[in-house]
């Protein structure tokens, strides 16, 4: 990206620059908020799960700031062209990182209920996935910062491993359901806990595809490499059991 | 039974809701090819290539001396007056070269109409100053003219104010309604193109408005060109806008796209205000 | 601030004398040249004052019925001006009627034709040399060029004389007044299609009538008092006298002959003729400002 002259008004220039940081702001925190509910669910530390559902107010206070910070620029600014789908990108994407702390919220509750239940097989699989979407997370607020659009190309490209790992957590539950009965509760919240990190994964590729319009001004295109397939899967009960 | 009514309002409003949303501009109009102008030496209009739609507002935007109201100019020869000006290239209306010497201007200007940056009512009746330009073209009875009267300022929206001081001068008159009597008297010849230069500078807001949504209304049957200074009126107004930089033309792009995502970087500097 | 380092900024108690200082010397200076504008004004005012009483006791003093009804007698015969009213007014009336067409068409012609031209120049100048020049010798030049050739004095003479002292006044008021036309008026007539000459008569000229009308009165004004070229040209007659191609009686001349003899009732004529005179050039001026102020 060419750089871009200065604004002749310095106060817009200020504002827009203002708006920047309080979505770095806001995507820092959400990206914590994530590891946070993982660290938790992995650590079985309720005090830290508790530490996040109390945090999410923030995150959701600092969207209504962004909202009526953008709601002032496009009132009193009327922005055109580049500064205009800034604006409306932030608008955007703060919203989808108010979506990723309710997430990450949801996920932080349900590692307090899962604290109470046995241990269910390894959680390698969550904390992968915790590290691939914060790290997706990080890179599409990164790229908004920075102007960096092959940044966010790349983020926007990078979804298919945290599906992989979503498809292997699902049918893993599934498998561990299916062994135990008693396991059904644990394994029904991680499933949850999975689909909020999936989903997580999800916002911030769309983040990566608002950067990408904010910057370039032209949309990616509308189908994106897609490694989801739990939509579709079937788990039939092993053999050996319906013999029994 | 006057044909004024008819011809000029029969016609289509072809595409104009597309083009307002993004999408098609119709066919050229005017079509501009390698155009370039000169102030006795001082080249003010470097290589223009621009597609003018029919019945759509293509609005002109860019920094003082861009040569975009020089191009307005162009369109209707109004340089000719002037020596020492001259143009080169070609300037298609409708397939015909309206820059070469052997066009005859006074029929050219009534196809292709202008209004200005300051309203010039002149100094005669409401009803003379439409009637006037009329003249120069037709022989009409006076039942005719009466009708062609009401008919142009009844599109000019002024019909309502005026209609009962017909015959009072126009120089009584509030600076917007001036304006909107200049446009009735620019359209009443029935004209092909319409040319703003900067109609609402010397306006205020409301009558802004009025005149922007006239301009609405008139491109249902007018090709219209608009310069302006003022960028939120070009986004309001034209379905096309074109950007000129020192005499070239940087972009034109559908009014949509040029204040979403401009290609060129000094399009993008100048319509987001980072200039210079 | 960088900018004070650059300025350096007076302290507030330096400044204060200085200004106290400045002030002083500034209203010093003002009182001045307020006095001394108005010792001048007040000496103009009073040689203006004492002419016009003058005249005003003198001419009203003269004015009776007769000089309205009687022409001019030999002294102490009870005559009036009857004859040089009549011959003042019907040299004027043609003057004007001669000199306003070609005043104005040439004053259109440096206004819309020949602006920035080097001959539109050229006629500019000699039109305001003529305007400035010498009235005598406008005189002599139709002495020359109509009065020997033609073998005498005459009405027709004067006519030219005075035509030509009220085309250049002409000539400057319709340029001007022209030029003070904005160029988009002009731009708008011909961008509906018109050809000059039309935007010319049916805008131009309208809108720069009544300032044309204002060119024309005061140059009226200014001819009704000329004495020196009707002395070369039509003469003066004492006998009554309509015919143009005979010497033709005029007031100022009469005035200048009258005023200058040493019989009293003909001094009590030239004060009356001298104020109807005065009186007819003060309400065409007064006529041309109300017509300048309601065209505005």
């Amino acid at each position: 990206m060419e750089q871009m002259a200065k604004h002749t008004v310095r106060s817009y220039a200020e504002e827009l620059r203002r708006l920047r940081d309080m979505i770095a702001r806001m995507g820092g925190l959400a990206e914590r908020q994530v590891n946070d509910a993982v660290a938790s669910l992995l650590r079985r530390d309720t005090d830290l799960a508790t530490e996040v559902v109390g945090r999410d107010a923030a995150i959701d206070a600092l969207e209504r700031e962004v909202e009526q910070f953008c709601i002032q620029i496009l009132a009193l600014r009327q922005p055109v062209g580049q500064d205009l789908r800034l604006i409306i990108a932030c608008l955007k994407i703060s919203h989808g990182l108010e979506r990723i702390g309710d997430y990450a919220r949801n996920a932080a509750k349900r590692s307090i209920v899962l604290s109470q239940q046995p241990a269910i097989g390894s959680l390698n699989g969550f904390n992968r996935m915790a590290k691939l979407v914060q790290e997706n997370l990080k890179g599409a607020i990164d790229a908004l910062v920075n102007d960096d659009v092959a940044r966010a190309d790349e983020v926007w490209a990078a979804d298919e491993p945290v599906d992989q790992v979503y498809n292997g957590i699902f049918r893993e539950m599934l498998t561990f359901m299916m062994e135990d009965p008693r396991n059904i509760t644990a394994a029904t919240h991680l499933l949850f806990v999975a689909k909020n990190l999936e989903r997580i994964g999800d916002h911030a590729t769309n983040i990566a595809e608002t950067v990408h319009y904010a910057l370039r001004g032209d949309n990616l295109p509308d189908e994106r490499p897609k490694g989801d397939s739990s939509a579709y899967a079937v788990v039939r009960p092993p053999l050996d059991q319906l013999g029994g | 039974m006057s044909s004024t009514t008819t011809t000029a309002t029969s016609r289509p409003a072809l595409g104009a809701m597309q083009a307002r949303s993004g999408a098609a501009l119709n066919e050229a109009k005017v079509a501009i090819r390698n155009l370039d102008f000169f102030y006795a030496d001082n080249k003010a209009l470097k290589g223009i290539r621009l597609d003018i739609p029919d019945r759509q507002v293509t609005g002109m935007i860019g920094p003082s001396g861009c040569g975009k109201s020089t191009l307005l100019r162009v369109l209707n020869r109004m340089y000719s007056l002037y020596p020492g000006q001259r143009a080169t290239g070609e300037v298609l209306l409708d397939g015909q070269n309206i820059i070469s010497d052997d066009m005859d201007l006074n029929e050219l200007r009534s196809k292709v109409g202008m209004v200005f940056q300051k309203p010039t009512p002149f100094p005669m009746t409401i009803y003379e100053n439409i009637a006037f330009g009329v003249r120069l073209h037709e022989q009409l009875s006076k039942a005719q003219m009466d009708e062609r009267v009401e008919w142009a300022l009844t599109r000019a929206a002024l019909w309502t104010e005026a209609k009962d001081r017909l015959n009072s001068s126009a120089m009584g008159m509030s600076g917007g309604q001036q304006q909107r009597l200049c446009i009735a008297r620019t359209i009443a010849v029935r004209p092909e193109v319409i040319l703003f230069d900067e109609p609402t500078s010397a306006l205020d807001p409301i009558s802004t408005l009025k005149i922007e949504e006239l301009i609405d209304e008139l491109k249902r049957d007018f090709t219209l060109v608009i310069v302006t200074h003022n960028m939120q009126q070009a986004a309001r107004c034209a379905d096309q806008v074109a950007f000129f930089y020192l005499g070239e033309l940087i972009e034109v792009a559908p009014a949509l796209e040029m204040f979403t995502a401009p290609k060129h970087a000094k399009t993008q500097e100048y319509i987001t205000g980072r200039f210079g | 601030m960088s900018a004070s380092a650059s300025h350096p900024a007076l302290t507030p108690v330096k400044d204060r004398a200085i200004a106290t200082r400045l002030g002083r010397r500034r209203r010093r200076t003002d009182r001045i040249a307020r006095t001394l504008s108005l010792v001048a004004t007040g000496i103009g005012l009073v040689f203006l004052a004492s002419i016009l009483a003058t005249l005003f006791v003198k001419g009203f003093g003269a004015l009776n019925l007769s000089v309205f009804t009687e022409v001019t007698r030999p002294p102490g015969s009870d005559g009036g001006l009857l004859n040089a009213i009549v011959g003042s007014l019907i040299q004027v009336a043609l003057a004007t009627l001669v000199g306003t067409p070609i005043g104005m068409l040439v004053g259109t012609y440096l206004a819309e034709y020949a602006r920035g031209s080097r001959f539109g120049d050229v006629v500019r100048f000699v039109s305001d040399i003529l305007l400035s020049a010498p009235s005598i010798l406008i005189g002599l030049f139709v002495y020359q060029l109509l009065v020997l050739p033609f073998g005498g004095f005459s009405g027709w003479a004067g006519v030219v004389a005075l035509s030509i002292i009220i085309i250049p006044i002409v000539v400057r008021t319709t340029e001007d007044m022209l030029s003070l036309i904005p160029n988009t008026l002009r731009e708008a007539v011909i961008g509906l299609g018109s050809p000059k000459w039309k935007m010319i008569v049916l805008v131009c000229w309208r809108s720069a009538i009544s300032g044309i009308i204002t060119g024309i009165l005061l140059g009226i004004a200014r001819i009704a008092g000329e004495t020196a070229p009707l002395l070369f040209t039509s003469l003066g007659n004492n006998a009554w006298s309509t015919d143009l191609s005979q010497p033709m009686p005029s007031l100022p001349i009469t005035i200048y002959s009258y005023a200058g003899s040493p019989f009293q009732d003909w001094i009590e004529l030239a004060w009356a003729g001298a104020l109807l005179i005065t009186l007819a050039v003060l309400l065409l001026n007064i006529a041309a400002r109300s017509l300048l102020r309601g065209g505005k």
